[in-house]
């Protein structure tokens, strides 16, 4: 490989704002910051070993006491120890080793030398371009949203290697190459390790802009090549630490008694039973509940069950409940009159709805759901005692969201905030809000304790102020000519807000566009020309937030659904009907291959007694799958029973193929659990379920068999962590028709619901 | 009059003194008490198994049993398993890449070992059927079980 360095471009503008980093991970003094063209690629010279790399998570390096950074993502030690940051959380989705791969990848970096270290919260340095620089980890955007730049990193700092030792040995640098770890001049057969250059290079204060190959043509050495995850080891001794486990000298515990839904504030607190718990060290008034603190989280919970209050009933959620968020949204995603906010348009699809010859419509529902991760929410702090300055460690899907609302809550500026990123113990949406009230707990109640305190919530705590995927309603008419061809698509969403409830930072530049709820309306793929969508986002007052394939779950549930009705109502064989219905485009070629691919590997079409098979395709953000499952119904009880699921996936180039396959296997099962039991169910603005009983999640038992088949393509890497989760309820719903003639519109697709609709011949909505 | 009692137990094979309220659940003490936070919190009420441990060489909710139930008892917990995990299952869970978040593993792991203890040669509707008693919300079951399988060949 040659090394290509483009000519200076403009030149180069030396960033005089300080980097804001917070936390325990202050760049070092000293450092320069240089700005290369728009894409936000920083260049940094530094002297000595930065303190992030010898403190906090870093420390493992301390033993290294020499090394050079190169950029922000890279420091190489003389050792040959190379560090590279990680920009992202990891939550078990594995992007804390994807993502150093692709720059280990590009500097030829020997990957048994490589050291991760977690990047410190600056969305300047290390926010993911495709959330416009934010440092937030979630919609498995990872990979993709940083590969470009990552791979920039990484070429830079093989470049600037090689020059070093070009001028060291008074060659070319063109005549140079590396292998891992290494660079050569193979005219005359001398080498020099990255270790060895590091202890005499010069960065040059501008970065070098480099050619990287296209992603079509890259040879690629650690990009789709498996590798053990880092935090693996960790995860099976015990030793890994979530922000649950930390401990820090003097702490105590804090437990906190909730508002039942947003805006309901204690009126009158009784806590004299609480306070006679002995370890009860007092009560916290709060605006939004009650907190106690404890010698010890036993106390502290025994003693969070004691308290007795009575809420306002000012806030909006009162007398709401599922059954009539059902019937309000149903009125409004029936009545012509409605109008929502388009999401996505093509063509004039009210014009072409008049000319259809026939319009067909359905209608599908989702109940609330709940991310359920293991890790019940949680945080540490440690305020100062003037209040002016705190120490936090949180298990959060974003940094610099966490430091902006720690900061605000307790009024101080952000870089009094100290911040520890610990494992999440589970994310799936849960931990991206931008009022992380769960980590904001913890400040308020040190900040009252003068010491530092761990809060956490109990699984019910986690229920009953769960934030959930949103009740929806969803109507999709579709408008045919006389031979049957789709002219129109009107695809309508009624749901609870979510953008809103969840980030009012983006909402506000949303225009009232609900990116969480609307999101897989979209028909990128299909030869649908003409179409709408259109969301008509409601204010219940019930807590929301993105869950595993936000609004995809249940609007590419819709849609599979109904195109399996389409096809039916044509005679035309499910796989055909969507195979027919494919554009000409590359994308869609490629969503040809994955729908081919399942069919072929599932054998469909071939009779299999009291079993049902239904296909679902989807395109999730350009990655492509299509899941085929294999069912049987137990009439007496309703209950499905999945006994197999094909999966086929393009993401691209796999940059972690076996990862890959494990987040395909872990969205599967998380899809089940969505369409075959997991409901929340509201009544007078109040949480009904409580716990593992009442909220049942997938086990072992319910497991299909699996078939995954990763197809690796040559284009830019997609999204990997949530990907197949939407297929498995349209999937499944689609195999229980082909088996008994009665459509499935509901998730999830409780035992009662099928028996009834089984009983009456067909899912009626009142 | 203190609410507190005071309970000796050993675990991991060394003994301990821990007061507490007598209703603690062995859980928080393990976890808060003695700094041993391998053994997880899920639920509190025996339905995720997060935080199995093993109670006189049993595999047993940690969050069920009071702390005052639990003199002379011998517990073990995942950093108990093995000194360095060396633990055949231990091996096999990094060999086939099980953990996710991981945040559930432990209780997996300690889960696991009961069985094999019970059963050292467990079909796979066996290992289902024991392990149906653990939640992995990363939904990791495939590869638990191939884990346990390989163990079973690979470690005896």
């Amino acid at each position: 490989m040659n090394f290509k360095a483009k000519g200076e471009r403009r030149k180069s503008k030396v960033s005089t704002r300080d980097p804001r980093v917070t936390g325990h991970a202050p760049l070092s003094q000293g450092r320069r910051q240089f700005m290369v063209g728009a894409a936000g690629l920083t260049f940094g010279v530094a002297i000595g070993v930065p303190e992030f790399l010898t403190s906090g998570n870093g420390a493992a390096l301390a033993q290294a006491v020499k090394g050079v950074v190169v950029n922000p993502y890279v420091t190489i030690f003389t050792d040959g120890t190379v560090a590279i940051m990680s920009p992202a959380c990891e939550m078990g989705q594995g992007s804390l080793t994807s993502l150093p791969r692709i720059v280990a990848d590009e500097m030829d970096a020997d990957w048994a030398r490589v050291r991760i270290v977690p990047a410190p919260p600056n969305d300047q340095l290390y926010g993911n371009p495709q959330f416009r620089n934010l440092q937030y980890t979630a919609g498995s955007a990872t990979v993709t949203g940083y590969f470009n730049n990552l791979r920039q990193f990484g070429a830079q700092v093989r470049y600037v290697l090689a020059e070093n030792a070009a001028r060291r040995w008074g060659v070319p640098p063109a005549e140079l190459s590396t292998q891992p770890g290494v660079v050569l001049h193979q005219k005359t057969g001398r080498r020099l390790t990255y270790g060895e250059i590091a202890a005499f290079a010069t960065i040059p204060a501008q970065a070098p802009q480099i050619e990287v190959e296209p992603v079509s043509k890259a040879q690629f050495r650690l990009i789709g090549a498996d590798v053990g995850r880092v935090d693996v080891p960790s995860k099976v001794n015990g030793t890994a630490q979530y922000s649950i486990d930390v401990q820090v000298p003097g702490m105590i515990y804090g437990a906190i008694l909730r508002e039942p839904m947003e805006g309901a504030a204690p009126e009158r607190v009784d806590d004299s039973a609480a306070r006679a718990i002995e370890g009860v060290i007092r009560t916290v008034p709060l605006k939004y509940g009650v907190g106690v603190l404890a010698e010890t989280p036993w106390a502290a919970f025994k003693a969070k069950n004691a308290l007795k209050v009575t809420w306002s009933r000012s806030a909006r959620g009162w007398g709401y409940s599922s059954d009539a968020g059902f019937a309000k949204f149903a009125a409004i995603a029936r009545d012509p009159q409605s109008k929502g906010i388009a999401w996505e348009v093509k063509g004039e699809p009210a014009a072409a709805m008049q000319m259809a010859a026939t319009v067909f419509e359905g209608e599908y529902r989702a109940d609330y759901a709940y991310h359920a991760q293991m890790e019940p929410l949680n945080s540490v702090a440690s305020v100062s005692p003037a209040g002016d300055a705190v120490e936090i460690w949180c298990g959060t899907q974003s940094q610099t969201i966490t430091v902006t609302a720690v900061a605000n809550a307790l009024g101080i500026p952000e870089n009094r905030v100290k911040f520890n990123g610990m494992l999440l113990g589970g994310g799936f949406g849960r931990r991206g809000n931008r009022d992380v009230e769960f980590i904001v707990d913890s400040a308020l109640m040190s900040k009252a304790a003068g010491r530092p305190v761990k809060v956490m919530w109990t699984r019910e705590d986690d229920v009953h102020a769960g934030r959930f995927r949103p009740l929806y309603v969803n109507r999709i008419r579709a408008g045919l000519d006389a031979s049957g061809k789709i002219v129109a698509w009107h695809h309508r969403v009624v749901s609870d807000n979510v953008l809103a409830f969840a980030d009012p930072v983006r909402f506000k530049v949303s225009k009232g566009r609900d990116n969480i709820a609307m999101r897989g309306t979209e028909l990128p793929t299909y030869a649908i020309p003409v179409r709408l969508s259109e969301g008509l986002g409601q204010d219940t007052g019930m807590r929301t937030a993105p869950l595993r394939a936000i609004g995809v779950g249940q609007n590419s549930f819709a849609n599979e659904v109904f195109i399996d009705e389409l096809a039916a109502n044509r005679g035309i064989d499910p796989v055909q009907f969507r195979l027919q219905l494919l554009d000409k485009t590359p994308l869609a070629q490629r969503a040809r291959h994955v729908i081919e691919e399942a069919a072929k590997m599932a054998a469909w079409g071939t009779k299999r007694p009291g079993r049902g098979m239904g296909i679902a395709y989807l395109d999730y953000s350009g990655t492509q799958l299509a899941g085929i499952a294999e069912v049987s119904v137990d009439r007496s009880t309703g209950a499905i029973k999945v006994h197999r699921f094909w999966c086929t996936i393009d993401v691209g180039v796999p940059v972690h193929p076996d990862n890959v396959i494990a987040q395909t296997e872990s969205s599967i099962v998380y899809g089940l659990g969505l369409a075959l039991t997991e409901r929340i169910t509201i009544a007078d603005g109040t949480v009904q379920q409580s716990n593992f009983f009442d909220y049942q999640v997938p086990r072992m038992a319910d497991l299909p068999e699996f078939h995954i088949r990763l197809i690796p393509t040559r284009n830019h890497p997609t999204g990997a962590g949530q990907m197949a989760t939407p297929l498995v309820p349209s999937a499944i719903s689609n195999a229980v028709f082909q088996l008994t003639g009665v459509r499935l519109r509901q998730q999830p697709m409780l035992p009662d619901r099928v028996k009834l609709a089984l009983e009456q011949r067909g899912q009626r909505f009142s | 009059m203190s609410q507190l009692t005071t309970t000796t137990l050993t675990v991991n094979g060394k003994r301990h003194t821990v007061t507490a309220l007598p209703d603690t659940p062995l859980l928080w003490v393990l976890r808060e008490h003695l700094k041993l936070t391998g053994t997880k919190y899920g639920c509190g009420v025996g339905q995720c198994g997060a935080c199995t441990v093993h109670i006189d060489g049993k595999p047993n909710y940690a969050c069920l049993n009071p702390i005052k139930d639990l003199a002379g008892r011998r517990v073990t917990t995942i950093e108990g398993l093995s000194p360095d995990s060396s633990h055949p299952l231990q091996k096999a869970w990094i060999a086939e890449q099980v953990p996710q978040c991981g945040y559930c593993q432990s209780g997996q792991i300690m889960r696991a070992a009961g069985l094999l203890q019970e059963n050292p040669r467990p079909s796979r509707q066996e290992i289902v059927e024991y392990m149906q008693s653990n939640i992995c919300r990363c939904g990791t079951y495939i590869r638990i079980v191939r884990a346990v399988e390989r163990a079973v060949k690979e470690g005896a």
